[in-house]
């Protein structure tokens, strides 16, 4: 009887894949978020692209995903979805990245594609760690913190990423975490939908490689604890002092904006006004 | 289209002209000397025949954009010099891996590193065969003029689209700003215009990767549900990273879609060849300066022949081998210290005398007096 009964997501897993991800990995809420989101928007699934660079982040479109997926050089995604955007502005392009693959070796994509405000969905997985090579530091590390190359503790300052995205010229980001999975979903659901460059950052465990120097190895759900009393919501931050927000992760929609040209509309009509040979 | 026949321009510009008849819709680029005439000209030119033009962040993502451009169903490229090259060369390995058909334009100038923007060297014959990593082949032409970098960039995405891969331009100071009378063709419709195999169903069962014969593209947006990827994989693009007979397949394969077609891919150009006891080979800007060393050489009743590499990779080692049993001594011409010459002794292997001659002063054109005088003393 059970097996008759099929996930609502199933249509959109690839035949054949199965997700590796480690135990308690908060790629997998990422991917059902997505996926969720796409259900919700009723969109065709063939008309979506998604693009992702190497890390952990990167194996939660490819090749699970049913449709086409490009899986590319680490920290690249933003590039090569760019090139696929401006050629086919009718397929939404969807690109998944780690913190790493993101801010650190793709960081001058990152911030030149929202300064473009080109229509991109950029999904970011930020663990605060290189997951896949098994726990450096990356810029979003938290000061002090520990880790495969910061045995003395991190003495570098960290990345807020939506800001980043937001001064760069994003015209969405929401910022939610792993613990916020219903509200991850509908902010997904409106980035994907938004024409112009949509930023969401996901707060996400790693419990292999972060959880270990953190005191919780492999515990994902003590992660997630933290997320929930770490977090509060954008409307809300007036009321803390700035000492205690320090060390808050501020969520919700923090970026909306709706006056901005979007790039591929631009070339769109530059080509009708110049067109002569076509 | 041109509608004028003849035009008295740049290299550079006949080159955006080429790729524009060729079918080029998507140009990503990062401004550099001597190739930044290209992005400029192809600002224009783009939006006029419906294709886009990005200025790219850098050069990494000027190829990355290109790829993902070809991608989605358009004839791409980008160009650059010898610096950019460097940057794009992971992504290039990417392209090969993934067989995305696109051009790649190199005006190259002195290196190594931000070297001499405006001197004209070959110095990246080889950083464009093996610059990326891994075990790969690659195909590079070598115009030496204006009208050649019309029709061979033409040409470059004829052989890109046939064989789903990059191809290189390989232009160099010379070629790219010096300026001469381009013809355009006759009547456009008879020119050759190869356009990429597509799958044509979603349901095939056709591998879509890997094959030697060149796989159909399943090219985004209709549904084939293309899986990608730079890792190894099969010719269904999926992942295997454990078994060494999967990264076997892969990298014979590609290599082997590019090395069986070698008849196809490479041409050679001879002039007075026949009875030539002394060869000048050469290829790219330096060819020219080989023609007219022949001619002055064949006026004084010299027995000298030109054989040229129009495409320097793959290499055509049977040809030159061929070549070789009837001459006496081959003199390698290039802008560079010899970066093709070692490929060219290994193909003569002791048949006839091998020396690499290089420009007295590196960059500076090859006198012809200077050639002559070395066939001389070698006579
Ligand atoms: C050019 C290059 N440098 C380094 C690597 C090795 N590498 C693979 S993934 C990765 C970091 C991944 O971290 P992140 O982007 O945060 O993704 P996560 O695994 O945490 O999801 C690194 C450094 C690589 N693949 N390519
Ligand atoms: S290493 Fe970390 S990020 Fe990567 S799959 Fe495992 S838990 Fe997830
Ligand atoms: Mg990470």
């Amino acid at each position: 009887m059970l097996k008759d009964i099929e996930h609502p997501l199933q249509k959109y897993i690839r035949p054949g894949t199965n997700y590796t991800t480690c135990p308690g990995c908060g790629n997998g809420i990422l991917a059902q978020s997505t996926l969720r989101a796409i259900k919700n928007l009723e969109l065709d699934f063939d008309n979506i692209v998604f693009v992702s660079g190497i890390g952990c982040a990167g194996w939660i479109p490819s090749p699970s995903f049913n449709t086409d997926v490009l899986h590319v050089t680490h920290g690249r995604a933003i590039a090569y979805a760019t090139g696929v955007k401006l050629t086919n502005p009718k397929l939404k392009v969807v690109v998944f990245s780690g913190d790493g693959d993101l801010s650190a070796i793709g960081g001058n994509h990152f911030i030149h594609a929202a300064r473009r405000n080109i229509d991109l969905t950029v999904i970011c997985v930020n663990n605060r760690i290189y997951g896949m090579t098994s726990g450096q530091a990356a810029p979003t590390t938290p000061k002090n913190s520990k880790t495969t190359t910061t045995p003395y503790g991190n003495m570098e300052n960290t990345f807020d990423l939506s800001d980043l995205a937001k001064s760069a010229g994003a015209t969405f980001v929401a910022r939610w975490t792993t613990y916020h999975a219903r509200q991850l979903t509908k902010s997904i659901a409106k980035a994907i939908d938004k024409k112009g460059f949509s930023f969401i950052e996901a707060i996400s465990q790693c419990p292999v490689h972060y959880g270990k120097v953190i005191g919780m190895r492999n515990d994902a759900p003590s992660m997630m604890k933290e997320f929930k009393s770490k977090s509060i919501h954008i409307n809300k931050i007036d009321s803390l002092s700035n000492e205690s927000s320090d060390d808050k992760i501020i969520v919700g929609e923090l970026v909306n904006e709706n006056e901005k040209a979007e790039l591929t509309d631009l070339m769109q009509s530059l080509r009708t006004e110049v067109g002569t040979d076509g | 289209m041109k509608n004028n026949k003849t035009d008295f321009i740049q290299g550079n510009i006949a080159c955006v002209e080429g790729a524009i008849v060729a079918g080029c819709k998507f140009f990503a680029g990062y401004p550099i000397t001597p190739a930044s005439e290209i992005a400029e000209h192809m600002s224009e030119r783009m939006f006029q025949v419906n294709g886009t033009f990005i200025q790219t962040e850098d050069e990494l993502s000027s190829i990355a954009a290109v790829v993902g451009s070809s991608w989605a169903g358009a004839k791409a490229m980008t160009a650059t010099s010898g610096p950019g090259i460097s940057l794009m060369q992971e992504n290039i390995g990417l392209a090969i891996a993934t067989e995305t058909p696109l051009v790649i334009v190199d005006v190259q100038r002195g290196g190594p590193s931000t070297g001499s923007p405006s001197i004209s060297l070959q110095g990246d014959t080889i950083q464009v065969k093996y610059g990326s990593q891994g075990e790969y082949q690659v195909i590079s032409i070598a115009p030496s003029s204006p009208q050649e970098m019309f029709d061979y960039t033409i040409w470059a995405f004829n052989i890109a689209e046939k064989f789903r891969t990059p191809v290189f331009v390989m232009a160099d100071v010379m070629v790219g700003h010096m300026r001469e009378q381009v013809e355009y063709p006759e009547d456009y419709n008879e020119l050759e215009i190869f356009d990429r195999k597509i799958l044509d169903d979603p349901d095939s069962t056709e591998g879509r990767f890997l094959s030697t014969e060149v796989a159909p593209m399943p090219i985004f947006g209709n549904g084939f549900k293309a899986n990608v990827t730079g890792s190894t994989h099969d010719e269904f693009g999926w992942r295997n990273v454990s078994d060494p007979k999967v990264m076997d397949n892969f990298i014979k394969k590609l290599t082997n879609k590019i090395l069986n077609n070698k008849s196809e891919i490479i041409r050679t150009e001879k002039e007075y060849m026949e009875d030539a006891e002394v060869v000048l080979l050469s290829y790219g800007s330096v060819s020219r300066a080989a023609l007219e060393t022949v001619h002055t050489a064949r006026e004084k009743e010299i027995k000298v022949g030109s054989y040229r590499l129009v495409t320097v990779w793959p290499f055509p080692e049977k040809e030159i081998s061929k070549m070789s049993e009837n001459v006496e001594k081959i003199i390698v011409l290039e802008n560079n210290l010899g970066q093709i010459y070692p490929y060219v002794r290994s193909a003569v292997d002791g048949k006839a005398e091998v020396e690499l001659l290089s420009p007295s002063v590196l960059g500076e054109f090859f006198e012809p007096n200077y050639i002559l005088n070395k066939i001389k003393e070698a006579k």
